[in-house]
């Protein structure tokens, strides 16, 4: 019988709002490369997290190489020989490359001076086994290597841990072409030498490129498991999808004219995306993490800047140079982190909802308070925001509370078109519902809603049209009689051509 | 949450200081029987008028998360080019002017260095500082300023309905800037850049225009105290206002400003300029060693913040 490299079992983990995984159990054994695939939230992250020890689990089991380990930590992970390479590089970009491939356990002189030849000769040698010796100095600092290059030093720092279990989380997001290949001839000779290898990707043909198995999951829980040889893509995709909402929130509504029109709009993440937004229309937006949504959202409302393209509101070419100039253009922007982007968390319930209004409650800069206080109560009395009082601090708030102010301060300035980014994120059941109906409300009354989400039925349940994104690139509008599972996720991940999609 | 247990640790930042403050005064009212004089009083008033000034200033940069180090040497090159210039015959009214358009602009030039070169606060006014200092030595050629006109002198040391002239300088700064914070956009914006810069951003608000702001501001208010510090030494002193940084932070953060940003008052800043001219001046009475008002003042600063981390972490 095969030995097992790891094994969770029963594993279940929940954040606020959220059940991440449940009941859990995944298995991988020694010399297996194991894809690990589902859709946004399925709970990939979160499972790869407990084995690595950054969460603890709720409950559950974690074995490693047979031996149970009770309470699993970085340091002891990384002891029992499982190294992990994520997709957002964890690595010192001030650092050379030397450094960063032995930091943490930088060879020794005297025990408190680090041995500079030793570690040179270390990285050398480690860049020599995934064959960029000539190509990557070791002298050179990180930050001025290029992004997939730096993609490769991660590679390079987890297999110099002579690591069992080796873990890629989306790591062909940052490569390019070349060093995808090279990541490939690298797993394999992991696999040769009898090492293990999770390895996580939304691009399934390279799955059936490089592994032995695939596990899929679904909101948490665990679907299928099977060889890449018994399956195909399309099988994949169905395993992946296929899920319901409780209640139908769709209402009916009069869709009136254009409001909004995009047209080709390109900058460093955007390869050129259009589309139109009408009246009381809400138009979901769905892609998978990195594929431009939240960066869609930004340069629409002018804070990141476009590069190439032209934006019509209400038949006539606007220029959004800043989020003044969109707010002034009534557009409303509920960023994805409301707590980084969305509120100023040390200010109260009321002076986050009048900020963008300010202006126009004062006279001579003089504000009316009782405008403010008003408009503030009217909010939270229509929003049904659950705070002691106005002049509390949202940062006490409760998540679903803290995304009504934001979404509150929108309905204070007027906004007639608003983006939602992931506006239920992280928020529980009775606060998501209140929010869809809070955006059927608003589409109801005029108002064009954008309403980002990676979470499918949520966006078939509600939205009129779903536009997909992959890669910078709108690839698809899918009118609400055509929306399935199926074809928003086939969208969102397969390359027409089949073939391994790079960024360059 | 809990909240029952929190209600329980009212200590807030402004009550410890008013019990410093009280401690204080009950204190030093029965170890001196001068401390409750009236020239004392208003000696305390005319000595704390312009650190109370240099606070509020300190505490409108704070708020945004910001810092401004140029303090002394600009309250001392604001000294000694008004000196020159009354000396050398303007009009005193004309030289106030100046020096208050010229010390605006400097903290406009910190506000353009912060925001536009993004250069952090600490180290583009670390600069200016340094910039002022050298520039008053030059200009001075580091010897005093003599020759200026009695009523200068006069004005510093008289008083309106009781009150010293110079408390008056303070107590109209503490009610505008206190004004403008609660009531005005401007206030807003302060407090909105100093939460969260890229929410105030999302938002519509200008963050180039209030950065700009708040720098000048500071920037006249230290004009302002360089003004009546002139006319308080009654001469130009090209090394005035060395370390009054450092007592500007320090009256701030006692009156519970926070350099993470987003919190503090002007009144609280005057509170926690009062309770260091309080310990000043009680050492004075006191016969205590000059040295140690230094140390005891250092040690109510850490003490103070210090009481108000752990209570904001029960808090949260």
């Amino acid at each position: 019988m095969d030995k097992y490299a790891v094994q969770l079992v029963n594993i279940s983990k929940s954040f606020p709002g959220v059940q991440a995984l449940k009941d859990v159990t995944f298995t991988l054994k020694e010399g297996e490369v194991k894809a690990l695939v589902g859709e946004n939230g399925a709970g990939k992250s979160t499972l790869i997290k407990i084995l690595t020890g950054a969460y603890v689990p709720d409950k559950g089991e974690i074995y490693v190489f047979g031996k149970k380990v009770e309470r699993m930590t970085p340091i002891i992970s990384e002891n029992l020989g499982i190294s992990a390479v994520y997709q957002n590089l964890v690595l010192a970009p001030h650092l050379t490359v030397a450094e960063n491939i032995v930091l943490g356990s930088e060879p020794r002189k005297m025990r408190i001076f680090v041995n500079k030849s030793k570690m040179l000769e270390k990285a050398r040698k480690v860049l020599a086994e995934v064959g960029y010796e000539n190509i990557i100095d070791p002298n050179e600092k990180l930050g001025n290597l290029p992004v997939a290059q730096q993609g490769i030093v991660a590679i390079a720092r987890a297999l110099s841990r002579k690591a069992k279990v080796v873990i890629f989380d989306e790591p062909t997001a940052v490569l390019a072409k070349r060093e995808t290949e090279e990541l490939f001839r690298i797993i394999k000779d992991l696999k040769e030498r009898g090492v293990s290898v999770i390895y996580i990707s939304h691009r399934l043909e390279e799955i059936f490129e490089i592994c032995d198995t695939v596990y899929v999951s679904k909101d948490g829980k665990f679907v299928g498991e099977m060889p890449v040889s018994e399956t195909d893509e399309d099988k994949l995709i169905s395993m992946m999808v296929g899920r319901k909402l409780r209640k139908e929130i769709y209402a009916k509504r009069n869709i009136g004219n254009v409001v909004l029109e995009v047209e080709n709009i390109k900058n460093k993440k955007l390869k050129g995306c259009s589309f139109f937004m009408r009246e009381g229309e809400i138009v979901g937006l769905y892609g998978l993490v990195g594929s431009g949504r939240t960066e869609l959202a930004r340069a629409i409302f002018g804070a990141d800047p476009i590069e190439e393209g032209k934006i019509q509101m209400e038949g006539k070419p606007v220029h959004v140079k800043s989020p003044s100039h969109a707010i002034k253009a009534s557009l409303a922007l509920v960023p994805e982190d409301r707590r980084r982007h969305g509120l100023a968390l040390k200010l109260s319930v009321r002076d986050n909802i009048n900020l963008p209004i300010y202006k126009h409650i004062s006279r001579l800069s003089v504000i009316n308070h009782f405008m403010e206080r008003s408009i503030a109560n009217d909010f939270v009395k229509k929003l049904r925001i659950k705070t002691p009082s106005i002049s509390t601090i949202v940062m006490h708030l409760s998540g679903g509370n803290q995304q009504k102010v934001v979404i509150a301060k929108w309905l204070a300035s007027k906004s007639k078109i608003f983006i939602m980014d992931e506006p239920t994120n992280g928020i529980d059941v009775g606060a998501k519902e209140e929010i869809y109906h809070l955006m059927n409300e608003l589409a109801s009354e005029g108002a064009a809603i954008l309403f980002i989400s990676s979470y499918m039925p949520e966006l078939m349940g509600i939205c009129d049209r779903i536009l997909v994104m992959r890669d910078g690139k709108i690839v698809g509008d899918v009118p609400r009689e055509e929306m399935t599972e199926e074809k928003l996720l086939t969208l969102a991940i397969k390359e027409k051509n089949g073939e391994v999609s790079v960024n360059e | 949450m809990n909240n029952k247990k929190n209600r329980k640790f009212t200590f807030n930042t402004q009550i410890v200081l008013l019990l410093i403050v009280t401690a204080l005064w009950v204190f030093l009212s029965i170890s001196s029987s001068y401390f409750l004089t009236y020239e004392n009083i208003a000696n305390i008033m005319r000595q704390m008028a312009i650190q109370g000034i240099l606070a509020v200033g300190e505490v409108v940069v704070i708020i945004t998360a910001g810092i401004d180090l140029s303090v002394g040497s600009v309250v001392a090159l604001v000294n000694i080019i008004m000196s020159k210039m009354v000396v050398s015959g303007t009009p005193i009214w004309i030289s106030i002017l100046s020096v208050l358009a010229l010390s605006t602009g400097i903290g406009l030039v910190n506000g353009v260095v912060i925001y536009d070169m993004r250069v952090p606060a600490f180290i583009a006014t670390l600069g200016m500082m340094t910039i002022a200092r050298g520039a008053t030595l030059l200009i001075s050629n580091g010897s005093n300023v003599f020759g200026l006109p009695r009523s200068l002198a006069t004005f510093a040391s008289g008083s309106f309905l009781g009150i010293p002239n110079l408390f008056w300088f303070l107590l109209l700064t503490v009610v505008a800037i206190e004004f403008m914070l609660r009531n005005t956009t401007f206030g807003k914006y302060i407090y909105a850049l100093g939460s969260n810069p890229e929410a105030a951003r999302l938002s519509g608000v200008n963050l180039r225009l209030v950065t700009y702001g708040v720098y000048a501001l500071a920037g006249f208010l230290w004009g302002l105290g360089g003004v009546l510090e002139t006319s308080r030494l009654w001469m130009g002193v090209p090394t005035t206002g060395t370390g009054y940084e450092l007592d500007a932070i320090a009256a701030a953060v006692l009156g519970g400003a926070s350099l993470f940003g987003a919190e503090g008052n002007a009144i609280g800043a005057f509170f926690g300029a009062l309770v260091m001219i309080t310990i000043y001046n009680g050492a004075v009475l006191l016969n205590i060693n000059p040295f140690w008002q230094r140390i005891l003042v250092g040690i109510i600063v850490i003490v103070t913040v210090a009481i108000d981390q752990i209570r904001k972490r029960r808090e949260t």
